[in-house]
């Protein structure tokens, strides 16, 4: 397959890619689409395409990350763009420079792409209004982690072949976590059903209006699911401040072969990294059968070059439509 | 040094004729006149007439507009000491001037804080130096504001503070609050707090619930302001003291307040403009002008406000002015400053419930002229005869749009950018002189 001979016509109406809450069905299946093209792009010898030729993709991570960054970077370069990774360390931030700042001095290196990492919510957006260049959102805070949500989807599109009429259960720290919001978005968007399952000190307090069904045992919650999505918990929230120990997390919410029997017998295991293995999932989970955890690696750098292809046709010469 | 502008005009007569005199402490809503004589309301009433005003050098028709008592604003935030760019006691009250505020309260959280007689001496010679309307300091309720020892309020109040309180922190310790209380009863003082459980709301950027959580933001719940409030009012019972919740914000905690009121116990609240006539789904896409505190909450906690202020439940509306930089607010949400610009547009913006029919014009006015000034023993607030002649003109159905760029003060960060409003300040006069005069008035 060659990617240059398709044709360069828009196929998705936003100068930016922030949250999956703007996002209409058709435009996370136009980019879904263009990245099953990706996947198989990716699987072949030759992967480098000329596309994003002579575009500078800048990933600016203010909030430490390998996996993202990394797909991000490999993703760029497939597509031929120049990429460059600039981390703001929490001190560079200390020394008084505002994210506004950083934009303004990264705009006038004209950029083409920008891929952002930053730990507020909003923190994207913000930035998004004063740069010239497109602005994909590699997480913001607790607010939305849109590319996590594609890959995963993605994953799932390809495994179930479909979205719709799955019962998608996500399991953690639903309070915190983007991946969750972007999720839930997503998958409502598409059809499926979704549950979230967390003890009720890591749900939002408003979590009912989130029009999912809530479970606090996880046993109830993964009955009957076809998808297991568990969430990373972070650290500084065990051990008293969120949940009593790691023990009895793994105990009550991690998921091992017991709890996920109760899910459908081809259900999926999923999780986006990096794991904690017996804190929040058992390796013989992790590594087992219905894991699709190193698909959705795979899956991430396609729709993120789906993403960069779809953004770059938007931009002032980037469209070759007929 | 500038002559000191809020002394009365000594020899100096004015009438304002043709206007709808508005004095809801006096009762008083008829068509007729002011006559203002030496800083001093010296007479009004139907019987003053253009004829009046014949021969003087200062006679005013006010085409059948509105004239209301100078507005008393109970909370306001200065940068003076310690922060001018964002605000000085002068602009404050060039803000308030245009605003039709003729009497404002600034709040102690200034560097350094003020806690101490000297402060509060520093304040009134600086306002009466610089500022074209009467200003009065609150001074800290605890050194520093650290709500940890009690300043001196027998000291302070002989000074001239008009009320204790830390500002934009809570009293959290209850034995601290507890012994000041009481205290504060010995003196005579009002104590004012921030009702809010400073443990619960830590780390929270704006009310906690569905929009908080589709924005990923940590929220603040109501019950953080509830909960203190309550604890407050047990002291109050304890103690005694003159108690004033600086600004409620949630149902619940005016329910508190209306039991408290039917038991007799001396507590009163106030409101902020912002949660009268916005919600937090105005803070849309992360606008951080909308990150006050307490945080804007929903719509019906919204009219809850409204009809606590209609009912008598709430006693005043304050501006809550806390003007900051674009260092302070153009940041993410979670980084930038609480506190929104207030002065200037919390008439126009009040003046918009009674547009809506959500209260009647009368008790507005109410709200922000003799309720506070009667909660601060001060003089104004009304406009009797023998009374300061501060005095508002008001034309309610001007339409006009706020330009941030063309406000008075120092900073620009108000929630009401491009917003339509009915209602706008004509002329200002505070002691008997005119300290504002916008484009359309005689």
């Amino acid at each position: 397959m060659n990617a240059e001979s398709r044709s360069r016509a828009p196929i998705f109406p936003h100068q930016h890619l922030l949250g999956i809450d703007v996002l209409s069905p058709q435009d996370i299946s136009a980019l879904l689409d263009l990245a099953d093209k990706y996947v198989e792009l990716n699987r072949e010898i030759e992967k480098k395409q000329s596309l994003l030729r002579g575009r500078t993709q800048i990933n600016l991570f203010f909030e430490a990350s390998t996996r993202t960054q990394s797909s991000f970077e490999l993703a760029g370069k497939r597509l031929g763009a120049d990429v460059m990774n600039m981390s703001v360390t929490s001190s560079s931030i200390k020394k008084g420079e505002t994210v506004l700042d950083t934009a303004m001095t990264l705009n006038a290196m004209h950029p083409d792409l920008l891929i952002v990492r930053h730990h507020a919510a909003g923190a994207v957006e913000l930035l998004s209004q004063k740069v010239n260049c497109a602005v994909v959102n590699a997480g913001d805070g607790s607010h939305e982690h849109p590319t996590q949500a594609l890959l995963d989807a993605l994953t799932i599109r390809r495994r179930k072949g479909r979205l719709e009429g799955l019962i998608v259960a996500i399991c953690g720290d639903i309070l915190h976590s983007r991946v969750a919001r972007s999720n839930i978005l997503l998958l409502q968007a598409m059809g499926a059903r979704v549950r979230i399952i967390a003890p009720s000190t890591l749900l939002p307090s408003a979590a009912d209006r989130l029009g999912v069904e809530v479970f606090t045992n996880m046993a109830d919650g993964l009955e009957d699911c076809d998808i297991v999505m568990m969430l990373r918990l972070q650290l500084e929230r065990m051990n008293g401040s969120f949940v009593p120990s790691t023990r009895e997390y793994f105990h009550m919410f991690g998921l091992d072969e017991e709890k996920l029997a109760r899910a459908k017998p081809d259900a999926l295991v999923m999780h986006p990294g990096p794991m904690n293995r017996g804190i929040e999932i058992d390796s013989l989970v992790a590594d087992g059968l219905r894991s699709v955890i190193y698909e959705q690696v795979e899956m991430g750098v396609a729709v993120r070059m789906a993403v960069l292809d779809a953004l770059s046709r938007n931009l002032p010469g980037g469209g070759n439509a007929p | 040094m500038t002559p000191t502008l809020t002394q009365p005009a000594a020899g100096q007569r004015m009438v304002l004729h043709n206007a709808r005199l508005l004095d809801p402490a006096a009762g008083r809503d008829e068509t007729g006149g002011v006559l203002v004589e030496d800083g001093t309301i010296a007479d009004i009433g139907g019987h003053i007439t253009g004829d009046t005003g014949a021969g003087h050098a200062n006679a005013i028709d006010c085409g059948g507009k509105l004239v209301i008592p100078g507005l008393v604003d109970m909370r306001v935030f200065t940068g003076e000491p310690g922060h001018e760019h964002r605000e000085t006691l002068a602009s404050a009250s060039e803000a308030a001037a245009a605003g039709g505020v003729t009497t404002f309260c600034c709040m102690p959280d200034t560097e350094p804080v003020i806690d101490d007689i000297a402060l509060v001496d520093f304040i009134r010679r600086r306002a009466r130096d610089t500022a074209l309307v009467r200003v009065h300091p609150m001074a800290a309720l605890t050194k520093g504001l650290r709500g940890e020892e009690m300043t001196e309020f027998g000291l302070l109040k002989e000074a001239g503070a008009v009320a204790v309180t830390d500002g934009r922190n809570c009293v959290a310790n209850a034995r601290v609050l507890r012994r000041a209380m009481a205290y504060a009863r010995d003196c005579g003082v009002l104590v004012v707090q921030h009702t809010e459980e400073p443990d619960l709301a830590e780390g929270g950027v704006m009310n906690e619930g569905e929009v908080s959580m589709r924005l990923g933001l940590s929220g603040i719940p109501s019950a953080a302001e509830v909960m203190m409030l309550e604890r407050d009012i047990r002291l109050v019972e304890l103690t005694g003291a003159r108690y004033h919740a600086a600004h409620i914000s949630c149902l619940a905690s005016l329910n508190r307040i209306r039991r408290a009121k039917e038991k007799g116990l001396p507590v009163t609240c106030g409101v902020s403009i912002n949660h009268v006539a916005l919600n937090e789904n105005d803070i849309g896409p992360y606008r951080t002008f909308f990150k006050v505190s307490p945080p804007l909450r929903g719509e019906d906690d919204r009219r809850a406000m409204v009809e606590g202020l209609a009912d008598g439940s709430i006693d005043v509306i304050v501006s809550d002015h806390d003007p900051q930089d674009p260092d302070t607010k153009r940041r993410p949400f979670t980084e930038a400053a609480f506190g929104a610009n207030g002065l200037e547009t919390l008439l126009p913006a009040a003046l918009s419930l009674v547009h809506n029919e959500e209260m009647p014009l009368a008790r507005l006015i109410e709200t922000v002229t003799s309720a506070p000034a009667r909660l601060l023993g001060l003089e104004g607030g009304t406009l009797a005869p023998g009374k300061p002649a501060d005095i508002v003109l008001i034309d309610p159905h001007t339409p006009w749009i706020v330009t941030p760029g063309e406000l008075r003060s120092r900073s620009k960060n108000t929630p009401f950018e491009d917003r339509q409003f009915e209602g706008r300040v004509e002329l200002t006069i505070v002691a008997g002189r005119i300290v504002y005069r916008g484009d359309e008035a005689g």
